[in-house]
């Protein structure tokens, strides 16, 4: 038995890990009884575990093929982005969707329809796959949006319970670069953040904000806008130094990450954030994945561990938005970096988490007293502006509330039955939640 | 599956008429629990313990008696209250215990073997068959309740406060051994309750209600804390009381 949990380091379980290494493995698997999947576990809840059971971990299906000329890719489901990056960024393709880490898999990213920073853009992960192998109870399919669009559909977003991705092609962006040229732009207040994203977003391929939450009264809300677009062949090299990579201590006392600390850091990061800049060449690392730079940084938070708790609402519920962050500021609960972004249209995944509108996403340790409460009550906001909370980061939602959230919930579990009529695939989320049988 | 808080969804209790055990079964129904199992010596009390979760949200409950002054019952009684979980089993309560006036039984032998028994040995006997479910299970929470008085014995209840401080130093072992799978012993050591089993006696300093010790248990699920104090001051008086004189002990204890 190995001891599992997310990367937000909350209830961890003993499961029994394998790690299949080809497609009949994974068939043989699920011939056997009930099996959750695992890619790199950085889902921050209980997606990829399912305590006193079997969980196959994919990442020895990661073999990478060539791309060929319209920039499509066949890869293994247990290949990481950032193996794929070093593979195909020498011959100038880029991912078209990346999230805010690269050591996640191609399967995980199916699993959650993961979204980037060009979501109101490009749309998620899915909107980027041509075709993905599903190993299913039922059989192993080849499906795409033209053959079993349902199927298809119910696995982006699936969270992993319609089968086992093994194999997916994947269309890549051409770049001429590894610059990213980025615009930055500080606002004292939330209005003036959300009204430039509304005017300013479609001028930009990849565009998000910071806001500070711990900032009181009528800072409530101060922000820090990038904006970027790949820079052409030729463009000035980044100036910025590269982050190392910074290691932390074991498990960080609990409360390192306090109220002060919290605290001080957004002061800094706001200060040290340029008032106005425009096309500063960065890394693509730097931009896309400055966490990364940070080895175990989700140990900081302490042997408690954290929830990140992102939702999304629709565009005309911006009001949610500062709702939630006025709530927060009051309650003395401090994230640590909250991102807002705007997203364009979801896709057709029953349980995809992108619709048009904003999202926000906070970290927020465990310890707090108030802080379970406090959640439920924003996730009434949340529902009653028609919004919902993103699975694939939730380690605490009410089961009650699923169905509201994901109205498409029945017409995807109808899709998972025929597939997995007895109820193979699982996972401690799929459990928690109810998605699937107890 | 218990949440990132530790808020369970499924609960076996063992002593699920216990006064503290139903103050936290309320909370744990407000919260997240859906499945409530109840074990305990009196049906009545067990009905009302089922129909209270019900009204805090409870959506199952479940009921099943035991006697706790037979050890070789414990077994079974674990072994059915899992049953009637039907699934996993998140948090288990081990509320089982008998206090009364021992004055008037403490020259009997076979009293001091019913304290004992009811007190340690048969709560012994089912957490070992918890421990053993829960590790097959690879998650759960078990809340052991102890008192206080287990801390140091005072000479007014040695025969309660004996045993409970035998149960309290074996779940501390017990505790140790499941660091690392997923399974967590949790000790619960209030100060004077008022409660059905401590009515007519004299009240203690920082006595509490059953509300406010489930308050603080509910809050320790959040946590890795190895014992709960209620109210927490105790953890600090009782660094001072462990090591009195005994000369003064036996002057203040029964005060
Ligand atoms: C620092 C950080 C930043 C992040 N930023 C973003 C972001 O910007 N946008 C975003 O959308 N997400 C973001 N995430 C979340 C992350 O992208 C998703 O949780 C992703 O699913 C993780 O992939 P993984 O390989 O680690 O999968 P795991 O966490 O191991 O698993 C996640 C889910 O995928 C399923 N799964 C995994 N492999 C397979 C497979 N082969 N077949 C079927 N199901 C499978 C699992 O069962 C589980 O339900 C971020 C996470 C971190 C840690």
């Amino acid at each position: 038995m190995t001891r599992l949990a997310g990367w937000g380091r909350t209830p961890a379980a003993q499961s029994s890990v394998v790690a299949p290494s080809s497609e009949e493995e994974v068939a043989e698997l699920l011939a056997r009884g009930p099996l959750c999947v695992r890619g790199l576990g950085r889902s921050y809840g209980d997606a990829a575990q399912l305590a006193g059971g079997t969980v196959a971990e994919l990442t020895g299906l990661d073999e990478i093929g060539p791309v060929d000329e319209a920039g499509v890719v066949t890869l293994g489901a247990g290949a990481s982005i950032d193996a794929l990056l070093a593979s195909v960024l020498p011959e100038g393709w880029f991912v078209p969707v990346t999230p805010g880490t690269r050591q996640v898999t191609m399967g995980g990213a199916v699993a959650a329809d993961v979204h980037g920073k060009n979501h109101h853009r490009d749309g998620s992960f899915a909107s980027h796959v041509e075709s993905l192998r599903l190993a299913t109870p039922r059989g192993v399919f080849d499906v795409s949006p033209e053959a079993d669009p349902d199927l298809f559909w119910a696995t982006l977003g699936g969270m992993g319970l319609t089968g086992v991705v093994t194999r997916v092609r994947l269309r890549l962006l051409r770049v001429e670069s590894d610059v990213v040229l980025v615009d930055t732009d500080r606002f004292d207040d939330l209005d003036g953040v959300m009204a430039a994203m509304v005017e300013g977003d479609e001028r930009h391929r990849y565009s998000v904000a910071w806001v500070d939450c711990t900032a009181a009264g009528s800072r409530t809300g101060r922000a820090v806008l990038t904006r970027g677009d790949h820079a052409p062949a030729g463009a000035e090299p980044p100036r910025a130094p590269r982050t190392g990579r910074l290691g932390v201590p074991f498990v960080a006392p609990p409360g390192l990450l306090n109220r002060l600390s919290v605290r001080a850091f957004n002061e800094a990061w706001f200060r040290r954030a340029p008032r106005h800049a425009v096309e500063e060449p960065h890394s693509l690392g730097a931009f896309f994945h400055p966490l990364d730079g940070v080895a175990d940084w989700n140990r900081l938070y302490g042997p408690r561990g954290f929830v990140q708790y992102q939702f999304v609402v629709p565009e005309n519920a911006g009001e949610t938005v500062r709702a939630v962050i006025e709530r927060l500021a009051r309650s003395g609960l401090v994230s640590f970096l909250a991102v807002l972004k705007r997203f364009g249209a979801g896709d057709p995944g029953h349980l995809s988490f992108p619709m048009a509108g904003w999202t926000l996403a906070l970290d927020l340790p465990v310890g707090a007293e108030t802080l379970p409460d406090e959640l439920d009550a924003l996730d009434e906001l949340v529902l009653d502006a028609g919004g919902r909370v993103y699975l694939a980061k939730d380690a605490r939602l009410d089961p009650a509330k699923v169905a509201a959230m994901y109205p498409r919930l029945e017409e995807w579990r109808a899709v998972r039955a025929r597939v997995d009529p007895e109820g193979v695939l699982t996972s401690d989320l799929a459990r928690r939640l109810h998605l699937v049988g107890r | 599956m218990e949440n990132a808080f530790g808020q369970p969804q499924s609960v076996v209790v063992l002593g699920g008429t216990s006064d503290i055990a139903r103050a936290i079964v309320r909370k744990l129904c407000a919260a997240r629990a859906e499945t409530v199992v109840l074990a305990g010596r009196d049906p009545a009390g067990l009905a009302e313990a089922a129909r209270e979760a019900e009204e805090y949200g409870a959506t199952r409950t479940e009921v099943l008696t035991f006697d706790a002054e037979d050890p070789a019952s414990a077994e079974t009684t674990v072994a059915g209250a899992f049953e009637r979980a039907g699934g996993p089993v998140d948090l288990v309560i081990v509320a089982v215990g008998a206090l009364g006036d021992q004055s008037e039984f403490e020259d009997d032998p076979a009293e001091a073997v019913r304290m004992v028994t009811v007190n340690m040995t048969w709560p012994v006997a089912a957490l070992t068959a918890v421990r053993t479910r829960l590790l097959a299970q690879g998650h759960g929470r078990i809340l052991v309740l102890t008192s206080v008085a287990a801390v140091r014995v005072r000479r007014s209840m040695y025969l309660y406060a004996g045993a409970k401080a035998g149960l309290d130093r074996l779940c501390q072992g017990m505790s140790d051994s499941l660091v690392g799978t997923g399974v967590r012993l949790q000790l619960v050591r209030p100060g004077f309750v008022r409660t059905k089993m401590t009515s007519g006696q004299k009240e203690a300093p920082f006595t509490t209600g059953p509300n406010e010790v489930a308050e603080y248990v509910v809050r320790a699920l959040s946590t890795d804390d190895p014992v709960v104090w209620s109210p927490p001051v105790l953890r600090y008086l009782f660094v001072v009381v462990r090591h009195l004189p005994a000369a003064i002990w036996r002057r203040v204890a029964d005060l």
